[in-house]
């Protein structure tokens, strides 16, 4: 079976001298990384490395498996690893329950957020950032402290005031709750953002909205890690790396010019490599 | 077991009589014999399927027929779990009105607050025409079996055009050396025009065993307000069962709200009967259960006129071995046309062990109507904790978010905003697990004579 390392993939790649030549720090290691749902295997054998400053994109047709790579690291307990290891800084972050990956900087943005009746937008952050805050040795915000940096945080994203009045995504349109999704992202801070199909259901001009949060929050101590479906987004958020996860593998890693070739060629001739590959 | 209180009352007659001053002796002994007739409802009873009555009235109590004689200042030894209300406080000690010299108090405006058994002997006028009309003993044994024994409780009188400007807390206290049955009995009645908010709050001051069976009769005149909130928190060895019974007149507004937040067996029974057009009726409840407590609430909702309203929101927690009930009866007479009536029954399981029965039950004669019922059970929302979760959010603390917000659709139905604050402060320590006994109470109830 074929198995791509992205080390081999990318050591000519000059991007990576660049970044290596400013000692950046191994993030995310994951290894031979396999996991079933419910006894049927999703993911098989999956190696990759985020470094921080990076940004990286994952693309596969429906079903690859996309989904379950990002909520496998965001720790849904009904993920079962079957083989592999996910390190996160050199810890083991298999072991730790989602909100202690949430407090030490993991953030999934949810291709399907959930509506939470009677549990308000600014209750729910306000627990959430403060739980952050202790788990960092820092006191809690004060009311208006807190009102004040969530008002800062809503302008960065442009995110619409009157919504952190409501209930958590409840009644929110589509494009409300993935807006909402970057909202929690700029409050959060945090290290590692995930964006599971953060563009699926977007119009153009919400598309744009999401990737300049994106953006604005990228700096060269945190990592992204964008999984789409289609190239569109990436139009806005240059990835570092593009990989392609078809059937559980990742069978193919490149540079970002990977997601043009993929959006002129759709994903079938990755299709017809991989199968050719398999009989191998 | 129902022979053993016919008995009772044939041996003690000539006690109660002698004790009962204005309560009519005939309508005792009908009582009785309705008792005798129908005995505990039992399991074939299917509105009594999933609380075991008869069990309940098993252990030997003690039963008082005269007021305790209690020096103690109870107003010091209770402290009250809602500071900042503002509120007149009537104590019930034991099924008796807490009198402190003066059993029937006169208000401004003609307001008559006091002991309802020396209300029927010095204002038969106001008290007979109401008193055993809106619960009905022929046609509950329970009703009948309280009517046969009740001894004393609270009468609150508004005549017309009048009404409480702060709310009304009538604090039920049972405190005795002894196990103990209670069967006391409330009226309230409110004329034209008045308007009210009380509070019930049913509390324990000693760890023994207490079961309570009684009956408030509430009449609610043409445009009447009254909200009537019930905060029940006791300890485990304590069992309720309570008989509410409204009777609301044209253009009245009555809305009840019973919070359970800690008990033994609970029953709750509500009974409305909208007399007249343009009533509106809101049962609201919320129920937190988990050990061995079993807490089941009865609704009916007779709507004999038309154009009325009414609405039933139940929300439950169960957590443990627990088990709930909920029956909502829906009935709707020929003569009700136009009638708005809604059921709602909501419930959380925390445990694999913990049991709801939820049961609709809408009977309608009406052919212009619109009535409703909903029923959900179910677990904690997986994704809604994950989702928590992954935003740093302890489980512990999701899982409180989650649950108060459930319950929050309840409490928010309380307009007195100190009683709304109080219950959500108490809602929450219920659900950190910290309410295992009645709050602020000075008497230090043990879990040791709670076992069973």
């Amino acid at each position: 079976m074929t198995h791509y390392s992205l080390l081999t993939f990318f050591s000519s790649d000059s991007r990576l001298t660049t970044h290596d030549s400013r000692n950046l720090l191994v993030m995310l290691q994951i290894k031979n990384l396999s996991v079933s749902i419910q006894g049927k295997q999703i993911l098989y054998d999956i190696n990759l490395e985020i470094k921080t400053g990076e940004v990286h994109a994952i693309m596969g047709p429906n079903g690859s498996g996309k989904s379950t790579l990002a909520t496998t690291l965001a720790g849904r307990e009904n993920m079962e690893v079957t083989h592999g290891s996910v390190t996160y800084f050199g810890e083991n972050l298999l072991e730790m329950p989602p909100e202690e990956r949430a407090r030490k900087g993991i953030f999934l943005g949810f291709q399907y957020p959930v509506e939470i009746p009677g549990v308000s937008m600014v209750n729910f952050m306000k627990t959430a950032v403060n739980e952050q805050r202790k788990y960092r040795g820092l006191p809690p915000f004060s009311a208006a402290d807190f009102l004040k940096f969530m008002r800062e945080k809503k302008d960065l994203v442009s995110f619409d005031s009157q919504l952190t009045n409501r209930s958590v995504n409840e009644g929110f349109s589509g494009g409300e709750k993935k807006k909402n999704e970057i909202f929690q992202m700029a409050m959060l801070e945090p290290v590692l953002a995930i964006l599971d199909e953060t563009d699926s259901g977007l119009d153009i001009d919400a598309l744009r909205i999401v990737a300049n949060g994106v953006n604005k929050l990228k700096n060269q101590n945190n990592a992204t890690l964008v999984i789409t479906h289609y190239q569109r987004l990436l139009d806005y958020i240059i990835p570092d790396f593009v990989h392609v996860l078809y059937d559980g593998r990742i069978v193919k890693s490149s540079g970002k010019e990977l997601a043009l070739i993929l959006e002129e060629k759709g994903y079938d001739w990755i299709r017809k490599e991989y199968s050719n590959g398999a009989g191998m | 077991m129902s022979n053993n209180f016919i008995d009772l009352f044939y041996q003690n007659e000539t006690t109660l009589k002698r004790m009962s001053r204005g309560f009519p002796a005939d309508l005792r002994e009908e009582a009785i014999e309705v008792f005798r007739s129908t005995g505990f409802p039992d399991k074939k009873n299917e509105q009594y399927r999933y609380t075991r009555i008869e069990q309940l009235f098993e252990p030997a109590y003690n039963m008082q027929f005269s007021p305790s004689n209690i020096n103690l200042n109870v107003r010091d030894l209770f402290t009250c779990d809602v500071p900042d209300l503002n509120a007149r406080l009537e104590i019930v000690l034991n099924g008796f009105y807490f009198s402190q010299g003066q059993e029937l108090k006169k208000l401004p405006q003609g307001i008559i607050t006091g002991s309802l058994s020396k209300a029927l002997e010095t204002c038969p006028d106001i008290v007979k025409p109401y008193f055993s009309r809106v619960a009905d003993h022929r046609k509950d044994s329970l009703v009948a079996l309280n009517t046969a024994f009740a001894m004393d409780g609270l009468f609150i009188y508004i005549p017309k055009g009048t009404g409480f400007d702060n709310p009304l807390q009538v604090v039920h206290l049972p405190m005795t050396g002894l196990d103990t049955l209670l069967q006391y009995r409330n009226l309230i009645i409110m004329e034209e025009d008045t308007h009210a908010e009380i509070i019930i709050c049913d509390h324990t001051l000693s760890p023994f065993r207490f079961l309570t069976n009684s009956v408030t009769e509430i009449y609610a005149g043409p445009n009447a307000r009254l909200q009537y909130v019930r905060v029940q928190n006791e300890h485990l060895n304590s069992n309720l069962i309570t008989n509410l019974y409204i009777h609301q007149e044209a253009g009245s507004r009555v809305t009840t709200n019973t919070i359970t937040l800690h008990g033994g067996i609970i029953r709750n029974n509500t009974h409305v009967t909208l007399n007249a057009p343009h009533c509106e009726n809101n049962t609201f409840g919320l129920f937190f259960a988990d050990k061995n407590q079993h807490v089941d609430n009865y609704v009916r909702i007779d709507h004999a006129q038309s154009d009325c309203n009414s609405m039933q929101l139940f929300k439950g927690i169960l957590d443990d071995q627990a088990t709930g009930a909920f029956n909502g009866h829906i009935l709707v007479r020929p003569e009700g046309q136009k009638t708005n009536a809604y059921q709602l029954s909501k419930n959380i399981l925390l445990s694999d062990q913990a049991k709801m029965n939820t049961k609709p039950q809408l009977e309608i004669y009406a052919d212009d109507v619109r009535c409703s019922h909903g029923a959900t059970t179910g677990q904690l929302d997986d994704s809604a904790m994950f989702y928590m979760r992954s935003r740093g959010i302890s489980f512990k603390e999701a899982r409180l978010l989650i649950l108060y917000a459930f319950a929050f659709e309840v409490i928010d139905k309380i307009s007195i905003k100190p009683l709304k604050e109080r219950i959500n402060h108490l809602v929450d320590k219920r659900l950190r697990g910290e309410l295992s006994r009645c709050n602020n109470c000075s008497v230090n109830c043990t879990e040791v004579h709670q076992g069973k």
